[in-house]
């Protein structure tokens, strides 16, 4: 076998499924983090104060405690109580419960913007709550926060380089056992930051795109 | 005709309404004048159901708002409202400002819904501006589109609250203009406000609002130049 030597496009390829991996996990995660991310969030803004405040202090546990913690407890679990998840699931779930619990405050904070006197007066109109809520609150609420959700987003696609201490091999990972046979570290690396930039940027453009376009209302 | 009787409301232990009777026919322009907490924009907002009461009745040609039968959202689209902070929905153009409520509450078409708002926003004055944004508008034309906005649910009753009180002097004149048409029309108006020259020109009878209570209750040239209550004559020359 043959150890050493240069950097090949089979191990170009290699890093470009791991990429996919990374961008498959984020792509669950956030969604998983922002169908729940909504759901608190809006009863943090609305329900009556004790059940908010009993969701809030549950989700901060997922906050305060770190991403790595989460992963290798809940993998664990997985084992423990023989639920038999492939890893790939057990990382989506709990980068996806992670996701959510940033995300419920940002709708929460959202939610909390919108001028209450304008959700009375779509009220006054006639529309019912249901109505009120997703003709005006959540889409006055999705241009305030969706910054934060960006970000959000961004940063759960970095979060994923964990999921390697789970067993998953996704960008970081592979880059790792690039390296291992390559021996250039600082190239392969390179490249891998390059790859993650690739990946950020244009959900970083589209978001400012959208800005914009808001911007201009 | 909208009849009020022996209301009252409490915030906390703010008493705000401490037995309020009124009854406004079809038709009519009544105006409530009265210094700040004096309770008349809380009045307003519990004619249609926006706050509850915690004794008396309000009634809406017969239909009793804070009866628990009562479906408010359908009660709703017979009273137009007006704010003071003219409420636009900052996400949506002028028209679809207009067009939502007909829309999503009545049920019509985009098609019709487009006919009505058009009809109503040239009536207000606002014809050229169908597809800018509220940002785009100054106060008094938001409060003109806030205006349409009620009336393209072909309301029977509007309630106007100190809807000039948050706009620049130079564009208290225009909203007052639009106000005045309406009366003209016919619409039957409940108006808070503190512009005493407008109330005395459109109103058919003034309630003056003192400590949750109506004070006194007549015609304009009553209050203004006859006033039977010293507390009255008193309010009016404060201001």
């Amino acid at each position: 076998m043959y150890f050493g030597g240069s950097f090949s496009r089979g191990d170009f390829l290699f890093l470009l499924s791991g990429a996919v991996t990374t961008l498959s996990i984020t792509l669950v995660a956030v969604v998983i983090g922002t169908v729940l991310g909504v759901l608190f969030g809006l009863i943090r803004a609305g329900a009556p104060w004790w059940i908010g405040n009993t969701l809030g202090a549950v989700l901060d546990v997922f906050r305060s405690v770190p991403l790595l913690i989460q992963l290798v407890l809940f993998n664990s679990f997985n084992s423990m109580l023989k639920l038999n998840w492939p890893t790939f699931t057990v990382g989506c779930i709990c980068l996806g419960i992670y996701a959510s619990a940033f995300c419920t405050e940002i709708v929460r904070s959202g939610v909390g913007a919108v001028p209450q006197t304008t959700r009375r007066a779509a009220r006054s109109l006639g529309l019912t709550w249901r109505q009120e809520l997703t003709s005006i609150t959540l889409p006055i609420a999705t241009r305030i926060v969706f910054p934060s959700w960006i970000g959000l987003t961004l940063g759960v696609m970095k979060d994923t380089a964990l999921v390697l201490w789970i067993g998953i091999v996704e960008l970081l990972r592979s880059s790792q056992i690039v390296t291992s046979r390559v021996q250039e570290p600082l190239l392969i690396l390179g490249i891998t930051g390059l790859i993650y930039f690739v990946m950020s940027f244009p959900i970083a453009r589209l978001g400012n795109q959208l800005e914009k376009k808001w911007g201009t209302q | 005709m909208i009849a009020i009787e022996n209301v009252h409301k409490q915030f906390g232990a703010l008493h705000v309404l401490k037995g309020v009777d009124l009854s406004v026919q079809k038709g009519e322009v009544l105006s409530m004048i009265g210094g700040s907490g004096s309770g008349k924009s809380t009045m307003l907002m519990c004619i249609n159901g926006l706050e509850g009461i915690q004794q008396g009745r309000i009634t809406v040609d017969g239909v009793e708002v804070h009866a628990k039968a009562t479906d408010l959202n359908k009660l709703r689209r017979r009273i137009g409202i007006v704010f003071q902070q003219w409420n636009a929905f900052p996400h949506l153009t002028v028209l679809e400002n207009v067009t939502l409520a007909p829309r999503k509450v009545l049920g019509k078409s985009r098609e019709e819904a487009e006919v009505i708002a058009v009809e109503q926003l040239s009536h207000v004055g606002l014809k050229e501006k169908l597809a800018v944004f509220p940002s785009r508008l100054s106060g008094g034309q938001q409060q003109r589109m806030a205006i349409a906005r009620a009336l393209a649910m072909s309301p029977d009753y509007m309630l106007f609250d100190e809807v000039t009180s948050a706009l620049d002097p130079q564009l208290v004149g225009e909203v007052l203009d639009t106000m005045r048409m309406l009366s003209k029309e016919g619409m039957t108006m409940i108006v808070v406000t503190h512009e005493m020259r407008f109330a005395r020109e459109v109103s058919d009878r003034v309630a003056f609002f003192r400590e949750g209570r109506i004070h006194e209750i007549g015609s304009p040239d009553q209050i203004f130049e006859n006033p039977q209550q010293p507390e009255t004559a008193a309010f009016l020359k404060s201001i």
